[in-house]
């Protein structure tokens, strides 16, 4: 037992290092909670895609993939274009990122390209191949809009008309189009997404001639009618015609779920369960396990009337829409790591040599890797950009991977290993760090410029910790040779 | 059958017969825009010694095999607070040393800085060793964090080191020390200005390359003393040299240790060359320019010589000091040249990098 | 399993290979029967390597002008041009280095690059990579094809956590479950294994060719060919000796094809033989001596070498030979008790052999033995200088090298031995094999030691150099007195040279032999018939 918790320390070194800084800097600023947790909850819609885009390439054995800033480049290529061309509101958004999708893919594949000339040195390779690409981003936003191609805006464009200004205002244009699709609308896209995807497959199963199960097909559609429906009815819609939840309401919303769903996975274990067990059937109900987690959910209801919790939950207001596409992503990562493709990932990235011999091309799984991160990164930037409503045209990617890395390892991620739950906790911890450090630095220090530099040297300081420890733990490897197998060499040579 | 060019690019390698052809462009531009070519070849003059020491900290750091050492903002801390401790005891103002003469008085405050900045240097620089001989295989993504970080570090520090010299501090009850000191009163130009004389309408910086090239000098006596022929081969075979009898982890930390304290000589340099200390994130990527530098002049992440710091250093300063004039009389008032040494620095090291089999090679 | 002669799972006649002009194989025959055990012997070297490597379609093969002869799988002609092709035939191969990922799960493991998945709305859009993976059938396939091996393990559990001799069962597992498989290749699957964990093996092989699956079963040890095998080919030196069905052969006959060639005279006798070598006056003595070198352990040696003789130590590659002199010079770690000319070495210190005046020619030429960039007279000079403090100049107060001297004895170097260059400044990787064999033999004797480790003379150079470089060794013995151990894989070679010969094997000493035994006395003390007795020399 006793061993068992010094592991759990162990392990958990970084996390823990970083909840005793939260917690401690948290006090120390004086600030009121309902400050800090409605600041975070802003800062997590914000940055929780582009971590969650980091993903990937470590799945993939590539490391933390510093090339995101090369997304973040693209997003903001988009984004001035369809700011230059006058688009608006959600559509304009939308616009932006199908317009960003093919730039970042573009890149991400060549910068796979380059990672697959410097196997073992993606890491300095990204960090270096992003200050290189923020050079040619500057030749193409100072010299080459309006100095090669002719752009006439005023607003956008530095007086002399080459060269993009300094910042760019979205406030008329794309911000918060994200943040503020009204939840009726979500609904009803999804709605209508659900019997399209019904749809084609059934179309697609009778043009193969393979058999369609229709019982389950109608019984999908019912589902999906019935959840529309619902809308209909009148406290339902006006309490969706909102498009910020009360985090009041979602965490009670989050409780019922919880609890509905264990109901659910009981019954249908009673129901299946006179089927006989399945040998391999993988996710069997745990009894145990439904039940802590329906207490679960009603403690931390029950908490809800606590009242100082009371007093931060009305105030905090999340923006539907952004963290559904935060769900959405994690979602993909899990989903991803099912399918075919993501097997070969998670190969590649244990052992290349393995990879190879199993006949996966190696080569081409880590490129598809980084143009999934590329694109994600793009997206993420975009939310981020549509968040904040400004662009600084120079400044706005540069620190995108540092903080979004650093974010990722304070969550107890490493170079060879990150969860999504990693990823979503080391945000809550970074960024509620990054709050209150200006805050408490000025108060234990009497200048907020302390807090400044020491959270930028947290952010630092843990990549590298990240990175040495990486180097640290791996075998020390005799620098020499194995004994070849002698054959191949006597007659190679 | 060949075709010359292709020879040239396969012996040169692509980045360097393009940034040499570069170089030869600027020179006739600058030329073309009726220049002040000679005024411009005292500036190439003057940078190229400024900068020469910190490329040179490369030298150490590849031989022993540590690779490219982004993270000479370890020793160049060390440089800096030497600095700062020269100023703070104003040493360039004491009357006794100013009575023999003033430039003298600066002389025994640059050196003194120096002293004290290698002693740091040399602490840090074991340490620092220490670290990456626990890390071998991947020092260069280390030592990269591992110099942003003490710069971040140091950010906090400067804030609260007790320096009281009205120099260093902010005027105005501000906390911590300046971000750029100006070393007007201690030892600016000192070198610059030691047995200077214009050639033409060149100038030479006599006292600066003097102390450029002594420095190489010495680093290349090293190279070739026992110590650093048993260094250079701990780098490029560490199995021959176990097999030699040479413990291979304390060759790596003298390497180590000397690109550290090089690293802080070569600030103090560049510093007095400038005029100015820049303390906080002014250091930052100064490990990435003096790579640049190195590999420019035909270094790779396992050979550094003496000649690709002397010439790679030119080249690039070369370029810079070039290519602002050049690039304003294109677009006045931009800052092109600044975005071209972004785009060369790292795509040489990008090229060099990509050079490189790293790891377990492509299979 | 008798089937009538002509059938033939897997037919390969007059294989012929050449690697630079250097022929490898000289129409060589390898018949498999289905449901057949079948022994594929040699000593290093011999081709069969090669010889799998054409049977795979390894890149190797074919990117160095392909190979003469036949191949026929079910009796149709067929071309194997790429390792997948292999596969699809029914070809499996178990690799020496285990080829499983830890951090996946058994049944992972075994599906790797091929898992089984089923479509979905993505995959249909997108293509077959995007389906998702049906892990409860590949837990029912894992399963089937653990069980078939009998190999009683869960499988969904992670490898990292499973003893060694559980790997070899898993990579099985994994062949075996490639549909269609009908021929499997093991090459030295026991090598790894304990007693027990080879005894389950050779178990598992008999129910895999119980159910008509043919092995292709590459060994050195003779008592397990003679356990399990059906029959067997023997290749000695790329040719076709014999193929032989096991119950009509023997032990000793075996050995005897494996080793069988005639001692060929490798040097002269024109140097004069005054040497005397006492019994009693010994310049290297082990005692319980390991090293811990990987591929190449030494588990427990005792052994004198006495003061002015040649030794020769052999053994096939992995037994441990090479860890001998490795250990002593430091490089691998070593423990025992190692006294050199009464001297107790320790160990533990870096270079302390170099400070008794040992020197050392390493195998590994290009990764150990020379700076490759640097040039000839560096290569050369190095060892003695750190060593020794030789060819360098005291200025002030520092050690500078000097320059002068390390020419003049770098180009006397040259002279002596013949180094073919275009001078020394000449980068070593430049040279040719032979040449670079030279000057990793110059280094040792500007060390001037009086005992001298020459691992592996005459790997990857030509035959004009080989007998150069031997020559080269008896002269240094004759006339200096240096005391000489060869440690080579060539038998052939310490034949010619040596006064006694020690055999390793399994990082233990089989034996010492004089150079005039039987070959069968050499093949079965390299098959590891005897381990650890002595046999009087």
């Amino acid at each position: 037992m006793n061993k068992k918790a010094t592991d759990f320390l162990i392990h958990n070194m970084v996390v823990i290092l970083f909840l005793i800084l939260c917690v401690a800097a948290t006090y120390f600023s004086k600030q009121p909670l309902t400050f800090v947790v409605s600041e975070l909850f802003t800062r997590i819609a914000r940055n929780s895609f582009i971590v969650l885009s980091l993903i990937i390439p470590v799945i993939a054995g590539m490391g933390l993939n510093f090339g995101i800033v090369i997304g973040a480049m693209a997003a903001q290529l988009a984004i001035f274009l369809t700011t230059y061309w006058g688009f608006t509101g959600i559509s304009g958004f939308l616009f932006t990122a199908v317009l960003a999708t093919p730039f970042a893919a573009f890149f991400g594949f060549l910068v796979g390209k380059l990672f697959n000339y410097m196997k073992g040195n993606e890491m300095i390779g990204g960090l270096v191949l992003g200050y290189f690409a923020d050079g040619i981003y500057q030749l193409v936003f100072l010299f080459i809009f309006g100095g090669v191609i002719k752009m006439n805006n005023s607003t956008l464009m530095i007086p002399t008309g080459v060269g993009v200004k300094n910042t760019i205002d979205l406030k008329d244009t794309v911000k918060y189009a994200l943040d503020t699709v009204p939840m009726l609308t979500i609904v009803e896209v999804g709605f209508y997404l659900a019997l399209l995807g019904l749809a084609g497959t059934v179309i697609f199963k009778l043009a193969k001639k393979q058999p369609v199960d229709w019982k389950s097909v109608i019984g999908k559609a019912a589902i999906a009618v019935a959840a529309y429906a619902l809308t209909f009815v009148g406290p339902v819609e006006r309490f969706l015609s909102a498009d910020r939840l009360l985090l009041l309401s979602a965490v009670e919303l989050g409780c019922l779920v919880v609890a509905l769903w264990q109901v659910f996975g009981f019954i249908k274990w009673k129901f299946q369960g006179r089927k006989g067990a399945d040998e391999f059937a993988l996710n069997s109900f745990n009894r145990n396990k439904a039940i802590a987690n329906v207490l679960l959910a009603a403690v931390v209801y029950g908490l809800t009337y606590v009242p100082s919790l009371y007093k931060v939950l009305i105030v905090v207001k999340l923006p539907v829409m952004t963290y559904l596409c935060i769900g959405a992503l994690c979602c993909f990562n899990n989903i991803l790591m099912k399918t075919r493709l993501g097997q070969n990932m998670r190969t590649v990235g244990q052992s290349r040599t393995v990879a190879n011999a199993a006949g996966i091309d190696v080569d081409k799984t880590r490129i598809i890797a980084m143009i999934f991160s590329t694109v994600l990164a793009s997206w993420g930037q975009l939310i981020f950009l549509q968040n904040v409503g400004t662009i600084s045209t120079y400044g706005a990617h540069t620190q995108v991977g540092q903080f979004a890395i650093a974010a990722l390892l304070v969550g107890g991620a490493s170079v060879q290993r990150a969860t999504n739950k990693q990823a979503l906790l080391g945000i809550v911890l970074f960024h509620t760090l990054f709050i209150v450090s200006p805050l408490a630095g000025k108060e234990l220090f009497g200048d907020p410029v302390i807090g400044e530099y020491f959270r930028v040297f947290v952010s630092y300081g843990v990549i590298a910790l990240a990175l040495a420890m990486h180097a640290w733990k791996k075998p020390a490897k005799p620098k020499g040779h194995v004994a070849p197998p002698q054959e191949k060499n006597v007659k190679a040579a | 059958m060949r075709n010359p060019v292709k020879a040239l690019v396969e012996k040169f390698g692509l980045p360097r017969v393009i940034i040499v052809s570069f170089f030869l462009f600027l020179v006739v531009a600058a030329g073309g825009f009726k220049m002040n070519l000679m005024q411009l070849l005292s500036d190439c003059l003057r940078r190229w010694g400024m900068f020469g020491i910190l490329a040179l900290a490369m030298v150490p750091a590849v031989q022993c095999g540590i690779g490219l050492n982004f993270g000479i903002s370890m020793g160049i801390v060390g440089g800096l607070l030497g600095g700062l401790v020269v100023i703070q005891l104003q040493i360039a103002q004491n009357p006794s040393l100013v009575s023999v003469s003033p430039l003298f008085a600066m002389w025994v405050a640059i050196l003194l800085a120096i002293l004290i900045g290698v002693v740091l240097a040399s602490g840090i620089g074991y340490l620092y060793g220490l670290l990456l001989n626990r890390v071998k295989g991947s020092e260069m993504t280390v030592t990269t964090y591992v110099g942003f970080s003490i710069i971040a570090f140091m950010n906090m520090f400067w804030m609260l080191l007790p320096f009281t010299d009205g120099e260093l501090i902010w005027p105005n009850a501000g906390k911590g020390l300046r971000n750029t000191i100006s070393l007007a009163s201690s030892f600016s130009n000192v070198m610059n200005n030691t047995l200077a004389f214009k050639l033409g309408n060149v100038t030479i910086p006599t006292g600066l390359l003097l102390f450029f090239f002594l420095m190489c000098f010495l680093v290349w006596l090293f190279m070739r003393s026992k110590t650093g022929i048993a260094m250079s081969a701990a780098g490029a075979n560490p199995m021959f040299a176990r097999a030699a009898g040479i413990n291979v982890n304390k060759m790596r930390l003298i390497g180590t240790t000397l690109s550290t304290v090089l690293a802080a000589v070569g600030i103090l340099v560049y510093a007095q060359g400038f005029g100015f200390m820049q303390l906080y994130n002014g250091p930052m990527m100064m490990g990435f320019t003096s790579v640049a530098a190195v590999l420019i002049g035909g270094a790779s992440p396992k050979r550094a010589r003496i000649p690709h710091v002397l010439i790679g250093t030119f080249l690039f300063q070369g370029i810079l000091a070039l290519g602002l004039p050049v690039a304003n009389q294109f677009i006045p008032e931009s800052n092109l040249s600044e975005v071209a040494r972004l785009i060369i620095s790292n795509g040489i090291i990008i090229y060099a990098l990509s050079q490189v089999k790293g790891g377990s090679g492509r299979e | 399993m008798e089937k009538t002669k002509e059938s033939y799972v897997l037919k390969m006649d007059d294989i012929a290979k050449e690697y630079y002009g250097n022929r490898v194989l000289k129409g060589v025959n390898l018949h498999i029967r289905p449901g057949e055990i079948h022994a594929l012997m040699g000593e290093n070297g011999a081709g069969k390597s090669t010889l799998m490597n054409i049977l795979f379609g390894m890149p190797v093969i074919h990117n160095t002008g392909g190979f003469e002869g036949t191949v026929e799988v079910d009796g149709k002609p067929v071309q194997i041009d790429s390792p997948l092709k292999a596969m699809e035939l029914g070809i499996g191969m178990v690799h020496q280095e285990f080829m499983l990922i830890p951090g996946f799960t058994v049944t992972e493991n075994i599906k790797v690059g091929r898992e089984i998945s089923t479509p979905n709305l993505a995959s249909r859009l997108f293509g077959r990579s995007m389906e998702s993976l049906d892990f409860k059938a590949m837990r029912r396939d894992a399963k089937k094809a653990l069980k078939t091996i009998g190999l009683n393990i869960e499988e969904y559990i992670r490898v990292a956590g499973l003893p060694v001799g559980y790997m070899q069962f898993i990579e099985i597992a994994r062949e075996l479950d490639k549909t269609g498989i009908r021929l499997l290749v093991l090459d030295e699957p026991t090598a790894v294994l304990t007693e027990s964990e080879a005894d389950r093996l050779l178990e598992a092989m008999r129910v895999i060719s119980g159910q008509g699956i043919a092995i292709i079963f590459i060994t050195h040890r003779l008592d397990e060919v003679m356990a399990v095998a059906d029959s067997m080919t023997i290749l000695r030196d790329g040719e076709f000796v014999a193929r032989k069905d096991i119950k009509d052969t023997n032990v000793v006959e075996i050995a005897e094809l494996m080793i069988g060639r005639k001692v060929e005279k490798l040097i002269d006798d024109d140097v004069a033989d005054t040497r005397t070598i006492r019994d009693d006056v010994i310049a290297v003595s082990l005692r319980g001596y390991r090293v811990d070198m990987p591929g190449e352990n030494v588990r427990g040696i005792d052994l004198d070498i006495r003061k002015g003789e040649i030794l020769g130590i052999g053994g096939l590659a992995g037994q441990g030979k090479l860890g001998i002199p490795n250990g002593i010079m430091g490089l691998y770690k070593a423990t025992g008790k190692v006294s050199i000319n009464g001297d107790t070495l320790n160990l533990d210190k870096l270079g302390d052999a170099l400070d008794h005046k040992v020197a050392f020619v390493s195998e590994d030429r290009r990764g150990v033995g020379l700076l490759l960039d640097e040039s000839i007279e560096q290569n050369i000079i190095f060892s003695a200088m750190q060593t020794n403090g030789k060819f360098l100049k005291k200025v002030a107060w520092m050690n500078l090298y000097d320059g002068a001297a390390a020419k003049s004895h770098a180009e006397e170097m040259v002279k002596t031995l013949d180094i073919r260059c275009t001078g020394i400044r000449q980068p070593a990787g430049a040279l040719s094999g032979g040449n670079q064999q030279k000057v990793c033999l110059a280094r040792a004797l500007t060390l001037e030691p009086d005992i001298l480790f020459v691992s592996e003379p005459t790997r990857g150079i030509d035959i004009g150099a080989k007998k150069l470089v031997l020559e080269y060794l008896a002269k240094l013995n004759r006339e200096l007195g240096m005391t000489v151990v060869i440690v080579s894989s060539e038998l052939m070679e310490l034949r010619s040279v040596s006064d006694r010969i020690a055999i390793i094997s399994d990082g233990k000493l089989a034996c010492i032999l004089r150079p005039d035994d039987s070959d069968a006395d050499f093949g079965l003390a390299m098959s590891g018939a005897w381990k650890g007795g002595e046999k009087d020399a």
